[in-house]
């Protein structure tokens, strides 16, 4: 079983969707203990940082999530629930995150004033080294984003992916052993992001 | 680098697509559902429903539809017509979709866009907006804001209103030309691009596609971030792969492939 960690961080539903599309058993959850015992964990989210700590922290998940990736369960972070496993956001006037990666997400800071922010719509990943979870994918293939603020490890060994917008290319996929995360949304990224996510419900953590 | 991207447009009516000139004369063209997945699969970046009638016959927007696209359909989806409160907003995104697009609540009741935003988050929340072409000096940007499908003028300005919108917390507008739209003559550039360089979220062109070249159109001089096509592919004289193929070769940053 696959829990999706609800947050109370939007919308979880295209994630389930897309996880039944491929047959992949799941369950939306914030129970810590269902969490813990999942066979694989995705960690979704849209929204602010500050306010999506500070319901992991009040819904006792911060622990939670730590235990599940020390563990070795396989994790997938997707767009907020990227971020937020940083050390640090800029959002909201700076907030301290999970650190379960070292880095820092960033605010876009285009020159050009009409490069739009967010970033919305579909950009291309050019994957910096294989993965598990890229099995399949061809490289450069194209996701959905939607963000205003952009992952950026301290340590460029932990990006697997990484996509220009703003006049930065930033680490749109990254990992750390049984951790994966993506800024993109594999959930709205068609029959590419199905893929991602089927490779990583049959995915056992190592790379 | 980020793509444009191409949006068709089903209006649904009785749980059918239909497809009228200026908002109106009708004709039903297919299942909502089948004609979503072939769009989907055939390479569209997104798709938006309106249920055209909702609003006007005052009942809720078509729950089930909704649902049944999210099950089949695996790219961002945006649905409107019939929003009137946060539940309704609520409901529409539970069900699966991406995006909810507001446009005459939302002139007569601007701080729903506020409050859903806080509430869902910007990037949820749809302006479409509706301007007709006036000479009338009230409005500075040479266009007017209709409300229930041009049945209604609003005598606000629509630059004004885009501007607005955006300090509202909107995380996107679309804006559809009435004297464009079903004409197929191609969209308003001049409308879309005042629009795109005024507001600093993205803006997508609805209104008057017919051929591959008004989207490169669109694109270039109309500096659109996405454009919404609707008859040109309904009739089946265009798939989204030709489209596509001329915007590529007009150097047009698109997705190749899906």
């Amino acid at each position: 079983m696959i829990a999706i960690v609800d947050y109370k961080a939007g919308n979880l539903t295209s994630v389930r969707l897309a996880l039944e599309h491929i047959g992949a058993s799941c369950e939306i959850t914030d129970n810590p203990a269902r969490i813990v015992s999942a066979e694989r964990v995705i960690f979704p989210g849209v929204g602010a940082a500050a306010e999506a700590m500070r319901n992991l922290r009040e819904m006792s998940l911060l622990d939670t999530l730590r235990e599940v990736v020390s563990k070795g369960t396989p994790f997938l972070g997707i767009c907020l629930g990227t971020q937020v496993i940083f050390e640090f956001s800029e959002e909201d006037g700076g907030t301290d995150c999970i650190g379960l990666i070292p880095g820092t997400c960033r605010k876009f800071t285009p020159s050009d004033p009409m490069c739009k922010i967010p970033q919305m719509g579909w950009n291309t990943v050019e994957q910096t080294r294989p993965h598990p979870l890229f099995e399949g994918i061809e490289d450069a293939s194209e996701f959905y984003f939607v963000h205003s603020y952009y992952p950026a490890p301290s340590d460029s060994s932990y990006i697997v992916g990484e996509t220009d917008y703003a006049d930065v290319k930033f680490a749109s996929a990254v990992g750390k052993g049984n951790l994966f995360a993506t800024q993109f949304h594999p959930e709205r990224s068609g029959r590419i992001g199905l893929k991602l996510l089927e490779n990583f419900s049959k995915w056992d953590g190592r790379c | 680098m980020l793509s444009k991207r191409i949006i068709p447009c089903l209006d649904v009516k009785n749980k059918k697509v239909t497809k009228g000139v200026k908002f109106q004369n009708n004709v039903e063209l297919g299942d909502p559902v089948e004609m979503a997945v072939a769009y989907s699969d055939g390479g569209c970046d997104e798709l938006v429903f309106y249920d055209i009638t909702a609003s006007a016959e005052r009942r809720p927007i078509d729950i089930e539809m909704v649902q049944e696209v999210a099950k089949v359909v695996h790219i961002p989806f945006a649905v409107g017509g019939g929003i009137e409160t946060l539940e309704d907003m609520y409901r529409v995104l539970l069900a699966g979709a991406e995006k909810v697009s507001v446009n005459s609540l939302a002139v007569k009741n601007p701080e729903i866009i506020a409050e859903g935003a806080k509430v869902f988050g910007s990037q949820c929340i749809v302006l479409g907006m509706d301007p007709v072409r006036t000479d009338d000096p009230r409005f500075p940007s040479g266009y007017e804001i209709t409300i229930r499908g041009f049945r209604e003028r609003t005598g606000i300005d629509a630059l004004e209103w885009a501007k607005r919108a955006e300090d509202l917390g909107v995380g996107e507008i679309v804006v559809n030309s009435v004297d464009a739209d079903g004409t197929r003559d191609g969209f308003e550039l001049d409308l879309t691009s005042m629009i795109s360089t005024s507001v600093h979220i993205p803006v997508v062109a609805s209104g008057g596609a017919g051929t591959p070249q008004h989207l490169v159109d669109v694109f270039s001089a109309g500096q659109a971030d996405a454009a919404i096509i609707a008859s040109m592919i309904h009739t089946g004289e265009y798939t989204i792969k030709q489209i596509k193929d001329e915007l590529v070769q007009a150097g047009v940053a698109i997705r190749k492939k899906w």
